[in-house]
């Protein structure tokens, strides 16, 4: 039976009805609940090819028969899936008319962030006028990307303009049944990034950069598909630095990076989603699926800060195919509160030559669980694969925890694997001498934290590398004892 | 049938044969349901990801020994530790052999578990202690439920066992393929001290099961140093468990020296409780073939002020498979623990597997815990160097070998066992080496 905009109104109707809500229709809603025919009216309402919609049924046929995991060692109450509403469009209309409107302390936040005041109305969603300058750097950096021949939209547009690339490509490094999470985001999804670089182009400017600046809010769902052509490099960010106050509780996001022969792409997340309060009530549940295929001589670097959401369960990883392809990943994990965080990476050596390293440094603090789970796997025909991997975890007060679950598979005999892992605390040597010279205790633990983390910090973006700083500092906020 | 089924089939039959007090007869039967429900472990499980049985349990086992086999002193004598004075507990094909064993009641008690399950002098530490450490997982519980069979060593207060302990268990092939559930305990009181070596030995290429169980206590300041030596033929496999329960300022250390068997498996798990405990963990692996060994090992630091130290090394060659797993967890009520663990491969042929997987599991803030794993090969620098030297191809590796599994071979308290373990090693990698190590 074929689902209509007539039945939708009417289920829609009904259905908030039934829970006593009153909804704005032109807010377009979908009812709540997950099954064949929303699958098919979220494609239909983004006017996709048919190719998209069978390839989401797939996705959603291939889910239904999945169960969600439990192997992470997080704990949260299972959401209901058929509780959700999977489309909404996005909201138009400003949330406030005026900067005075916003929450103060949230702009509090933003100006110890450093954030220039007209990004923090952007980001609070103030209304933004017009010929406000950023609109129109914006634009700048759009002709100078077309004039690359860079494409970088939202993967909708890309559907409908570049429908060859993603047809090659969506799917083949995360597919529709790699897990749970991934085989409903397939199914759902509502809307993400798509990026191509062409052959031998080296992006010219931080993709972050543009995307600060002009990103649209990002979706439940989100798919974010990125290639970089033969011999091409891009630096792309996703996320940002400021807190954001999402409604939605379950973010189940993928992640494609496809880096074709001598290409290099290095993906920076920063993750501040709501954590909950500091009772452990409320907050996000971030489960993602990130992965990247490298070529040969190919090379992908993720980083990420993660000091949002109040489960997080992510692994980007690295599949280097081709010879002397190199993966990298620098993770920040900061937990406070009752968040938890089960996070990693998962290194897999099919070539020749390959190298990966692996950096996490791990930070607990006040009732949260902080775990770091990776794979590192050498096959029998990676000859001279090389791995280091570090992970390094710091305890802040004795009601947290911090857990390291690696896994090590060698199967041939010229790999060399190295992996260490140390656990500890802030030493209180470190903290007298800083007191010593007049630095007091929640500024010497903020300093020493960075130092921890400095390695990984280097590696972001310049800005961001500034502003994760300064982030590290508000997330462990009150967590000295 | 298949070997579950004919193991719970069996219990009945069993039950009849071993008279022994209510009390045993609860926990048997007991853990008889637990291992009908749970079943022989999966590769779905965490813990069994890397090691699957079914290859091993498809054959049509005897569980009961049907005849009685006699051996000769002579043709076991090389599995024994001959030039040292031990006492020695030996069994063919799980039965006691007499005439090999050596047993005491003078100040310490080393004999039968089957007799220490019937005699009420016993009953005291029987009741205090069996089955009070061993976990409830399915192969453990399987154990507990057929437990009639092993050592039983106890060690007062105060005293030091004045000679080392061998327990031997041969098995003859007399049987197509047999089964065999050893369970030992062993209870060392306040100050006392014992040393121990266990073997497991076919005789024969029949296929043999083993799934062993020990519990281990070591009270107050006590001393434990236990030897495991598995270098047994392609056909036999051994699923070993080991649990040791420590208290105040005891050592409790277990070696184990994997060299040879079908599938190994050792569950290997410490329980500090208490302060000042030192837990130490050390192992060597040298396969060839297709043998398979899988460490996995548990240290649980429930108290402030306890250290513990793992060392396993490996050397992996042809289609030999290694794993380790290891665990460490602190309680948040184990302030200043000190837990180490290392694992360090090496892997000699491009058939050869290695997966590691160390854990940390941390509660606690004020604590030093590390783990380090590598995977490697022998460096061929220090080989050309010895080559342009004179030594041989095949030494020169030997020597690199014996290098670097030295850190866990100077650790060997019993110079003769050292000396054993030496050659074993030698004979294994087919050198000579002439001068002592």
């Amino acid at each position: 039976m074929a689902y209509t905009e007539d039945d939708l109104k009417k289920e829609l109707e009904t259905k908030e009805y039934e829970y006593g809500f009153y909804t704005d229709i032109e807010s377009e809603t979908f009812p709540v609940g997950l099954n064949e025919d929303i699958v098919r009216a979220i494609s239909k309402k983004k006017e996709e090819p048919e190719w998209m919609t069978d390839w989401r049924i797939q996705a959603f046929r291939i889910w239904k028969e999945m169960e969600e995991p439990e192997w992470a060692n997080v704990q949260y109450e299972k959401p209901n899936f058929q509780d959700i509403s999977y489309y909404s469009a996005p909201n138009k209309k400003p949330k406030y008319n005026s900067i005075d409107e916003v929450d103060p302390e949230l702009l509090d936040t933003f100006k110890r962030l450093g954030i220039s005041l007209d990004e923090q109305k952007k980001l609070a969603g103030v209304a933004v006028d017009i010929v406000m300058d950023s609109v129109s750097v914006a634009t700048t950096f759009k002709e100078t990307l077309a004039e690359k021949g860079i494409i970088f939209c939202s993967i909708s547009e890309a559907i409908q303009e570049h429908p060859e690339l993603v047809k090659k490509h969506i799917g083949t490094v995360v597919p529709q049944k790699d897990n749970f999470y991934a085989a409903l985001n397939s199914a759902v999804f509502s809307d993400g990034s798509f990026c191509y670089i062409p052959k031998g182009v080296r992006c010219p400017m931080e993709l972050s950069t543009y995307f600060r600046i002009n990103q649209a809010g990002t979706g439940q769902f989100e798919r974010t598909l990125v290639i970089a052509d033969e011999g091409s490099y891009v630096s792309y960010l996703e996320g940002c630095t400021a807190p954001s106050r999402d409604e939605n509780q379950l973010h189940a996001a993928v992640v494609e990076l496809i880096a074709l022969d001598d290409a290099e792409i290095k993906y920076s997340t920063v993750q501040n989603w709501y954590p909950g309060d500091a009772k452990g009530k409320g907050g996000v549940f971030n489960f993602v699926t990130k992965r990247g295929l490298c070529e040969t001589n190919a090379k992908i670097s993720w980083t990420q800060v993660e000091t949002g959401s109040a489960v997080t369960w992510k692994y980007p990883s690295c599949v280097l195919k081709g010879d002397h392809s190199v993966g990298e990943f620098y993770s920040i994990a900061v937990t406070n509160n009752y968040q938890q965080a089960d996070t990693g990476t998962k290194m897999i050596h099919l070539g020749k030559n390959t190298k990966s390293t692996i950096i996490s440094k791990g930070i607990s603090a006040g009732k949260s669980q902080n775990s770091y789970r990776g794979l590192v796997q050498i096959n029998s025909r990676a000859t001279n694969a090389r791995n280091f991997s570090q992970c390094d975890s710091l305890l802040m007060g004795n009601e947290c925890g911090a857990h390291t679950f690696p896994y090590i598979e060698a199967n041939n005999k010229t790999a060399q694997v190295e992996h260490e892992a140390t656990t500890s605390k802030i030493g209180e040597d470190q903290i007298f001498y800083c007191n010593q010279r007049g630095i007091d205790t929640e500024k010497a633990i903020a300093l020493i934290v960075n130092g921890f983390s400095k390695e990984v910090l280097n590696k972001l973006p310049m800005e961001f590398a500034v502003e994760a700083q300064k982030l590290l500092e508000i997330s462990l906020e009150g967590s000295v004892g | 049938m298949e070997l579950k089924e004919k193991l719970v089939s069996s219990f009945l039959a069993f039950e009849n044969t071993v008279d022994v007090d209510a009390s045993i007869h609860d926990i048997r039967s007991n853990a008889i349901k637990i291992f009908e429900e749970k079943g022989f472990p999966t590769k779905k499980e965490e813990a069994w990801k890397y090691t699957s049985l079914n290859a091993i349990l498809k054959h049509d086992y005897s569980i009961f020994p049907k005849a009685e086999s006699a051996i000769e002193f002579k043709d076991v004598k090389k599995y024994f530790l001959y030039d040292l004075d031990t006492y020695k507990i030996v069994f063919i094909d799980g039965k006691y052999s007499s005439h090999l064993s050596e047993t005491t009641h003078d100040k310490i008690d080393v004999c039968l578990m089957s007799s220490a399950l019937m005699h009420d002098k016993y009953k005291v530490v029987i009741d205090r202690y069996f089955n009070t450490v061993a976990t409830e997982d399915g192969i453990t519980s399987l154990n507990t439920a057929f437990s009639h069979e092993g050592a039983y060593i106890h060690i007062p207060k105060s005293v030091v066992a004045d000679k080392p302990i061998q327990i031997i268990h041969f098995s003859t092939g007399n049987e197509a393929a047999q089964f065999l559930q050893p369970r030992n305990l062993i209870v060392v009181e306040e100050n006392a001290q014992v040393q121990i070596i266990e073997r497991h030995q076919s005789l024969s290429d029949a296929p043999v099961l083993t799934n062993s169980v020990t519990e281990i206590f070591a009270a107050k300041n006590a001393f434990v140093d236990y030897y495991k030596i598995q270098n047994d033929n392609a056909q036999a496999s051994l699923i070993d468990n080991t649990f040791i329960a420590q208290q105040a300022n005891s050592v409790a250390s277990v070696h184990t020296f994997a060299f040879g068997g079908n599938v190994t498996r050792n569950n290997l798990n410490f329980y500090q409780n208490g302060e000042g405990i030192d837990s130490i963990l050390n192992g060597v692996t040298i396969l060839e073939g297709k043998q398979h060994v899988d460490h996995n090992t548990l240290v649980h630091h429930t108290t402030p002020n306890c250290e513990s130290h793992q060392d396993y090394k490996g050397i992996f060659d042809e289609k030999a498979t290694g794993v380790f797993n290891g665990k460490i967890i602190v309680n948040k009520e184990a302030q200043k623990t000190n837990a180490f663990q290392s694992n360090n491969n090496i892997l000699l042929s491009d058939k050869a597997t290695i997966n590691s997987k160390p854990q940390l599991e941390i509660f606690a803030d004020d604590v030093k815990c590390s783990h380090g794993c590598t995977i490697g090969q022998l460096d061929e620098n220090a080989l050309f160097y010895m080559k342009s030297r004179g030594i041989g191809e095949k030494e020169a590796r030997a020597l690199l070998m014996y290098a670097f599994a030295n850190n866990v071979l100077e650790s060997v308290k019993i110079p003769q066992l050292k000396n054993r373990i030496n050659k074993l090693i030698a004979d294994k990698l087919n050198v000579s080496i002439g001068f002592d190590l």
